[in-house]
């Protein structure tokens, strides 16, 4: 396969929803591409519509408009994954995988382990051999750290890491290529949360996936991620290997959100950039930079026109009319 | 990784049944749905062998023994025909267990499914069926049961459809309720992730989940139903006379209770007796079947 | 510590909920001191006892199931144990406040942000309502609310403002005690720092001591003077911030503080404690941590472990680590 293509392209992907108060922009005009077997960590806050475009990228939601670009299996060409059909997504689902934030709602109360690991081998008839399946199961469970004496528990009797690690095991069991995490450990304590990011981290070296980890918590993101974006209100502002953007921010926002990070240090907490006021809405945003409203260096052209997404340097990428010009 | 598993030991591997028994093992433990269990097994019993256990015809009248009080021959007395009580109670069973049952079942599939399919796609196809089942709950359930009846003409099958249907938009809207709660859960998308289609997500994942009000309300309409029937009955709509049946019984003594109470007694206590063990036992498999209540 | 100095002192405190399935053991023979005008950061993983403790300090402990069993909790050097229900009811919002984990729920949706504040002085203090709306105003101005917003609904506020306005309430009769449960965890990063920094800020100006509860070591370092760190209903150590990040000294606050991942250097794979928190129904015997402890000795199955002066004012309740440090 050749390993210089990107695996996934992303093209001006746009999803709107349609509000009485007017067209909400969750993901407004979003490029970007993913190599194989790559992390890019998504992070921003709340409503800033990361885990939007993580469902765009696997379809769980249509897209407005844009393309999803997703590699052929044999590397040749592309398939648009918001535009193949209802069968051909059926296929496609066993190579794009999502797993859930919430380790508490994202499994059926009513089924047991072992039903809730088969049910994506049952929809999608893998075995006709059910001493096979049960031997794909038992593989599973062992695969990510569950003991086989849990199969006929129920999830409410498991504790959140437990239950993490088979909404996990359900989103392997096709043998995916490509898995968004949707803020998979946000919901753990610290203990459980590293528990499970060595977990996908191991994962990841043995199978190769590819992941888009979307998360909240930046020392998370830094942890597991190759390369990060940063999205505000719907775009990328920042996009860059992720020692690059820890050390050399250039998007003001991105600079906030860093010096906003709680550092159990002492003496190490960089001087703090309080950001005034709240995000403003996502619904029918203006022509302009997203940020400006609340950014302390801006300027009279922040307010017409949207910043373009430009190389700033080589691999990192950023949506300002003043980066590197900043201070 | 496993050591996670191995220093936690508390949690002992439980025994795989098949969902079945797994729920008749967690129903045993409940007294009161096991007593629930029992009269509705022993009614049925009745109803099946009627002929072997009353001790009279249902329908031969007995001029000379009428309304008379429990004795030793007729131990829940007569009626105005002379006809025994007790034998008209064991072969009216037959009548309203089927009318409540099957009317019930009408109700529960139609409507659940109506419900069902208009809480999972919700838009013009939600609104319009629940337009159509507005319409229909705002004519009151007796008079659309007569009208049906009226309809389709007086038989046992007709009665059992009329009550039936007069009850669908009851059930339309719990289950439609229920299913857009339960549609809306993190779980439902996850099982949409992997692949599962429309049809196994509502009838794997949303329906069992929104069972327990749908169970409640189908133990409750058991009775309603029963009622129900009886009232067409009464006004000659349903069972003719002189073929037995509870609530025709109950309603044929109405005119002498002040002097023959019993008349309206047992076959009241009998609709009673048959409510509540349904209640029981309808609040018991609503427990059993929620894993979150067992252990 | 000289005595009229200390404010709060938990001494062998034990909360039990009695449920159907068993008992679980919230908090076992908890001790803890807190100091006038000191901020104490509250650590520890869900299900520690963190919460039940703070619920147990204002008696507002939901009974049933729960059941304070022993201890005493000496506020101001009275048991507010030993207190009726009325007296405590002086207490609460006066001289100990509370701020809930979610700003969503803890405000009424119905009433305006202003009438709230209001009815907390008036409760607590003899103004008319017309004082007690100013006094509010006063009191959202100070938390960064513009006075013009004072007649809104919660539901107008954004999560960071309603949570300057649980705070504004929390203050509004200037208590001595303030207890945060999680403040920031509802809120977005740059929220967070909004509202750390305004807690900062008052802190110094009410000279108010706090209880902070957290999960997230960074804020503690952040806002807190002192540090507890909880494990299964028991303090495990406890000491001044500075000597506790600097010198982390049992097993269990050494795991969590490595299992944090670091924003400045890149690990392969984290450190974990492995194994899970025991079940509260089922706690192991002697010390609850030793079952996951890589330092575990015999005795740590057997007994359970007493608090020790490692080093000044640097308590620790483990027996292996103290033997080490020669204080055994």
């Amino acid at each position: 396969m050749d390993n210089n293509k990107p695996y996934i392209k992303v093209e001006n992907l746009k999803k709107y929803f349609s509000t009485k108060r007017g067209l909400l922009h969750a993901v407004d005009d979003v490029s970007f591409e993913i190599k194989r077997g790559e992390t890019l960590g998504l992070v921003g806050e709340s409503g800033c519509g990361k885990s939007t475009l993580g469902r765009c990228l696997i379809r769980l939601l249509d897209s407005t408009s844009g393309k999803v670009l997703l590699q052929n299996p044999e590397g040749e060409g592309y398939t648009d994954v918001t535009k193949v059909s209802a069968r051909e997504m059926k296929e496609l689902r066993k190579r794009v995988q999502i797993v859930f934030q919430d380790p508490y709602s994202c499994l059926n109360p009513r089924l047991s382990v072992w039903e809730l690991i088969a049910e994506p081998l049952i929809v999608n008839s893998i075995y006709d051999d059910k001493a096979a399946m049960r031997k794909r199961i038992r593989e599973l469970m062992d695969t990510v750290g569950l003991a086989e004496r849990l199969e006929n528990s129920y999830p409410h009797e498991l504790d959140g890491g437990r239950r993490q690690r088979i909404g996990i095991a359900r989103s392997l069991a096709l043998n995916p290529e490509f898995i968004v995490l949707d803020e998979p450990v946000s919901a753990l304590d610290v203990c459980i949360q590293a528990q499970v990011l060595n977990l996908l981290n191991s994962l990841q070296k043995e199978f190769n996936y590819t992941y888009v980890f979307i998360s909240h918590n930046l020392s998370v993101v830094r942890h597991v991620s190759d390369r990060i974006a940063v999205m505000y209100l719907g775009q990328i502002v920042e996009l860059s290997e992720y020692k690059e953007l820890f050390a050399n921010p250039l998007h003001p926002y991105t600079q906030a959100l860093l010096s906003a990070i709680p550092v159990a240090k002492l003496d190490v907490q960089r001087e703090r950039i309080i950001l005034e006021g709240d995000v403003p809405s996502p619904i029918e945003p203006p022509d302009a930079c997203r940020f400006a409203g609340r950014c302390r260096y801006a300027q009279e052209v922040c307010h017409h026109g949207t910043p373009p997404l430009t190389e700033f340097a080589p691999g990192h990428f950023v949506a300002c009319h003043f980066a590197g010009k900043l201070d | 990784m496993n050591d996670t598993e191995k220093i936690v030991p508390e949690l002992t591997k439980r025994k795989r049944r098949g969902p079945f028994m797994e729920v008749l093992y967690r129903l045993a433990k409940s007294p009161l749905a096991m007593f629930g269990l029992a009269i509705i097994a022993l009614l049925v019993f009745c109803a099946i062998f009627a002929e072997v256990i009353a001790p009279y015809s249902p329908i031969k009248q007995d001029l000379m023994h009428m309304f008379e009080t429990p004795s030793a021959e007729h131990w829940l007395g007569t009626d105005e025909f002379g006809r025994d009580i007790l034998s008209r109670l064991i072969y009216g069973a037959r009548v309203s267990l089927q009318v409540g049952f099957i009317a019930v079942g009408i109700a529960l599939v139609t409507g659940g499914m109506l419900g069902a399919v208009s809480g999972y796609y919700s838009g013009w196809l939600d609104n319009s069926i629940m337009r159509v089942m507005d319409v229909l709950l705002s004519i009151p359930q007796t008079l659309l049961a007569i009208a049906i009846v009226a309809a389709l003409g007086p038989s046992l099958m007709n009665l059992m459809i009329a009550v039936g249907i007069s009850a669908v938009p009851t059930y339309a809207r719990i289950v439609r309720g229920s299913v857009l709660s339960i549609r809306s859960m993190e779980f439902i998308e996850a099982a949409r992730a992997v692949g599962s289609s429309d049809l196994r997500i509502i009838l794997k994942h949303i329906l069992p989940n929104s069972m327990a009000p749908i169970i409640v309300q189908s133990t409750l309409g058991v009775a309603s139903a029963i009622l129900n029937a009886a009232g067409l009955s009464f006004i000659g709509l349903g069972i003719q006379p002189p073929n037995p049946e509870w609530g025709a019984m109950l309603s044929g003594g109405r005119q002498y209770i002040r002097d023959y109470p019993h008349m309206t007694l047992y076959p009241g206590l009998a609709i009673m007796l048959t409510i509540l063990a349904l209640n029981f036992l309808g609040d018991g498999l609503r427990d059993a079947l929620d894993p979150k209540l067992k252990r | 510590m000289a005595d009229n100095n200390l404010m709060l002192d938990i001494r062998d405190l034990t909360i039990h909920y009695e449920t159907d399935s068993g008992v679980v053991h919230a908090v076992e023979g908890l001790n803890l001191q807190l100091g006038r005008g000191e901020s104490l950061g509250f650590v520890g993983e869900t299900g520690a006892g963190k919460t039940t403790t703070a619920l147990g300090i204002m008696r507002l402990i939901p009974n049933p199931p729960g059941k304070i069993k022993s201890g005493q909790i000496l506020f101001d050097g009275e048991d507010l144990l030993k207190k009726s229900e009325a007296e405590m009811r002086r207490i609460r919002g006066a001289k100990i406040a509370m701020i809930f984990q979610d700003p969503m729920t803890s405000l009424n949706p119905v009433m305006t942000v202003d009438k709230q504040i209001a009815e907390m002085i008036r409760l607590h203090r003899n103004v008319s309502e017309h004082e007690a709306l100013k006094q509010a105003g006063d009191m959202l101005e100070l938390v960064g609310i513009r006075r013009e917003r004072m007649h809104d609904y919660p539901h107008q506020f954004s999560g960071g403002m309603k949570q300057r306005v649980v705070i504004a309430i929390a203050l509004a009769c200037d208590p001595e005690l303030l207890i945060a449960d999680e403040p920031t965890t509802a809120l977005d990063v740059t929220i967070q720092a909004q509202v750390l920094e305004l807690m900062k800020k008052l802190k110094q100006q009410f000279s108010a001591s706090m209880i902070l509860i957290t999960h997230d070591l960074g804020i503690v370092a952040d806002i807190c003077d002192k540090v507890a760190i909880m494990y299964a209903g028991r303090v495990v150590e406890y000491g001044d911030k500075r000597s506790l990040y600097a010198n982390p000294l049992h097993p269990y606050t050494i795991g969590l503080f490595r299992s944090v991942p670091d924003i400045d250097e890149d690990v392969d794979e984290l450190p974990v404690i492995p194994g899970l928190m025991p079940d509260p129904m089922d706690l192991p015997t002697g010390c609850a941590f030793h079952p996951r402890c890589s330092m575990a000795e015999e005795c740590c199955s057997r007994e359970r472990p007493e608090m020790k002066e490692l080093e000044p004012g640097h308590f620790v309740a483990c027996p292996v680590r103290a033997r080490m440090l020669g204080q055994a």
